[in-house]
């Protein structure tokens, strides 16, 4: 078999197990969706209308003269995406737990098809759960400065953020024993990491150590560039940065995914 | 060049040629050194007991796991150095269902189909034709979910013959059916094996392996003890015998002296005393083992699976699973 023909296989199977997994989404809709849009939306209406008087009188310069959703909603995009990872772990585990891995393993299916189609999915669900959450947040008064090119960027970081997170919630998917677990074991990623982040606060009003921490962890450039993408201000390095994150994750993720993927027949 | 020409094709007759397959987890060793030859269109019948090695010698055989040892020959191919040849060539049903149950049985099957890269009419005329076969056509458009056990597994059996397998593995294929669904799964064993379809189908029961098998290997704890046709395997195996157990020791040995046959057994006081002529033979054995005998426990057995593990290795079948 040229390799010509070998990645066209790939891709074929690829898009076969996308179509699959597609069907799962739209069968397993309430559960999928509403999960991963309810959270974000009750965290943006939590600090916005309680807790967001009090965060907003305490910016300062770091709302830089505008209200507090404009500095919260791109944190709140963040933690959208962030969400998604749940669904994408307890996909991945079904699978894994079932016994249709073992016959696609039989069946001359490019190894990885599986996996891509899972990744794929998980980043379409991220894009119309993001669309529908910066919907809301629009209506409770979020006003983006952004201009047509930053949008663009916006739609790219989350992309590629959830396409990064994709790959390391399907590695968690695949090591976890049982569907609860897997959400367990993704609650890091869906809470901790965001709420030690720039996501509703600035990391430098932050203790010392967690500052540090805040300041030299993933999530934060990601919420950093979104916000300056949405807000107008400039993006400086924070955009590099979180693309730069968002490749080393999706490596570290992929290459867990795989290992765990052969390990899993022994 | 002439004599090569016949090597090759005697090696590709066979369907299957393991030979030294070991497989250990740990310190526990499933397969110890498995030889099998499988001709092409015949039924082979794994026969052996839970914990034999059945279903890793199917999950060896299918490219699921790899063997410690041995080498493996699948339709012509080396099982370690063209997996995706083997792949290709085969198909596999489980003791456990590989079915999507989010997807409908249609669905199922396109998926197949898609996945063995038929073009979309033959993947279309293919899924018609064995929902038809199968039964299914009712339930064609519900998910899988729905399925009953005897409809889940002939959806998981029509799946495996989406891409024309040349050989199936069929590992306990009846376990969990209900009598009829496992008549219906019967015959269409039958069917595929009329079709000239290789099979490997592994069971528990040793009537499963003589209705359907053509040839038989019995494995206990992982090693082939006797092979051949179901009647060549029958022969060996005894008839009904009478089961004693005996108080103490001593009873055991007067008993096995008073009867001069049979197989004893001295950790449980059990000697096993073949019992051809029914009634008249155990108002015999009663007889020679007298009153002074004392007899703890006495029971009538005629032939099933345990037996034939008795007969071929001297220990019941049931041990294994402790």
């Amino acid at each position: 078999m040229t390799a010509m023909n070998t990645l066209t296989i790939a891709a074929q199977d690829s898009a076969t197990m996308l179509g699959r997994e597609l069907k799962h989404t739209l069968r397993l809709f309430k559960l999928l969706f509403v999960g991963s849009i309810l959270v974000p939306v009750v965290m943006l209406l939590l600090f916005d209308y309680i807790l967001g008087g009090a965060i907003g009188n305490g910016l300062g310069d770091s709302a830089r003269g505008a209200p507090y959703i404009d500095f919260l909603v791109p944190g709140i995009l963040m933690m959208t995406v962030a969400a998604g990872s749940a669904a994408t772990a307890i996909n991945v585990c079904t699978d894994m737990t079932g016994g249709i891995v073992d016959r696609f393993r039989t069946m001359a299916v490019s190894r990885g098809a599986l996996l891509a189609g899972h990744v794929g999915v998980s980043v379409l669900r991220t894009l119309v759960t993001a669309t529908v959450v910066t919907g809301v947040g629009l209506l409770v008064g979020f006003r983006p400065k952004a201009s047509a090119w930053d949008w663009l960027g916006v739609v790219g970081i989350v992309a590629a953020f959830s396409f990064a997170l994709a790959w390391l919630s399907a590695a968690v998917g695949m090591v976890a024993k049982s569907a609860a677990s897997a959400n367990g074991l993704t609650l890091p990623i869906q809470f901790l990491l965001p709420f030690l982040a720039s996501t509703f606060v600035p990391a430098n009003t932050m203790p010392a150590g967690v500052r540090w921490f805040a300041e030299h962890q993933p999530f934060t450039p990601v919420v950093d560039c979104l916000r300056a993408l949405l807000t107008g201000a400039p993006v400086g390095n924070t955009a590099y940065l979180a693309l730069a994150w968002c490749g080393a994750i999706a490596l570290a993720g992929y290459l867990w995914a795989r290992a765990a993927f052969d390990r899993s027949t022994r | 060049m002439c004599r090569m020409n016949t090597v090759i094709k005697n090696a590709t007759r066979n369907a299957v040629s393991v030979s030294g397959l070991r497989k250990a987890y740990g310190e526990k060793v499933v397969l110890d050194g498995v030889d099998l030859s499988i001709g092409e269109g015949e039924v082979f019948g794994l026969l052996g007991p839970n914990g034999a090695g059945k279903t890793t010698i199917v999950r060896i055989l299918s490219t699921l796991i790899p063997a410690d040892a041995g080498t493996a020959n699948v339709m012509g191919h080396d099982l370690r150095s063209e997996a995706g040849a083997v792949r290709s060539v085969i198909g596999v049903t489980g003791q456990f269902s590989a079915v999507d149950n989010l997807l409908t049985g249609e669905e199922n099957l396109f998926l197949m189909g898609r996945l063995r890269h038929l073009p979309a009419t033959e993947r279309r005329a293919r899924t018609a034709q064995l929902l038809e076969r199968f039964d299914l056509v009712d339930a064609a458009k519900q998910t899988s979910a729905t399925y009953s056990g005897g409809m889940k597994r002939r959806l998981d059996i029509a799946m495996t013959l989406m891409g024309r397998p040349r050989l199936i593995f069929l590992d306990e294929p009846t376990t969990g059916l209900d009598p009829r669904g496992r008549h219906t799964m019967w015959q269409l064993i039958r069917d595929l094996g009329a079709e000239g379809v290789t099979i490997l189908l592994t069971t528990q029961y040793l009537e499963e392996a003589d209705q359907l098998a053509d040839r038989i290997a019995v494995l206990d704890r992982g090693r082939i003890v006797a092979g051949g046709t179901p009647d060549q395997l029958k022969r060996r195996i005894p008839g009904a015998h009478i089961r004693l157990r005996f108080v103490d020791a001593a009873s055991l040995d007067a008993a096995a002296r008073a009867l001069r046959e049979g197989s004893r057994d001295d950790k449980d006081l059990v000697l096993q005393v073949p019992n051809e002529g029914g009634i008249r033979s155990l108002r015999d054995v009663l007889a020679r083992l007298g009153d002074d005998v004392a007899v703890e426990d006495l029971s009538i057995h005629t032939p099933d699976l345990d037996d034939v593990f008795f007969a071929l290795t001297g220990n019941p079948s049931k041990e294994q699973t402790q």
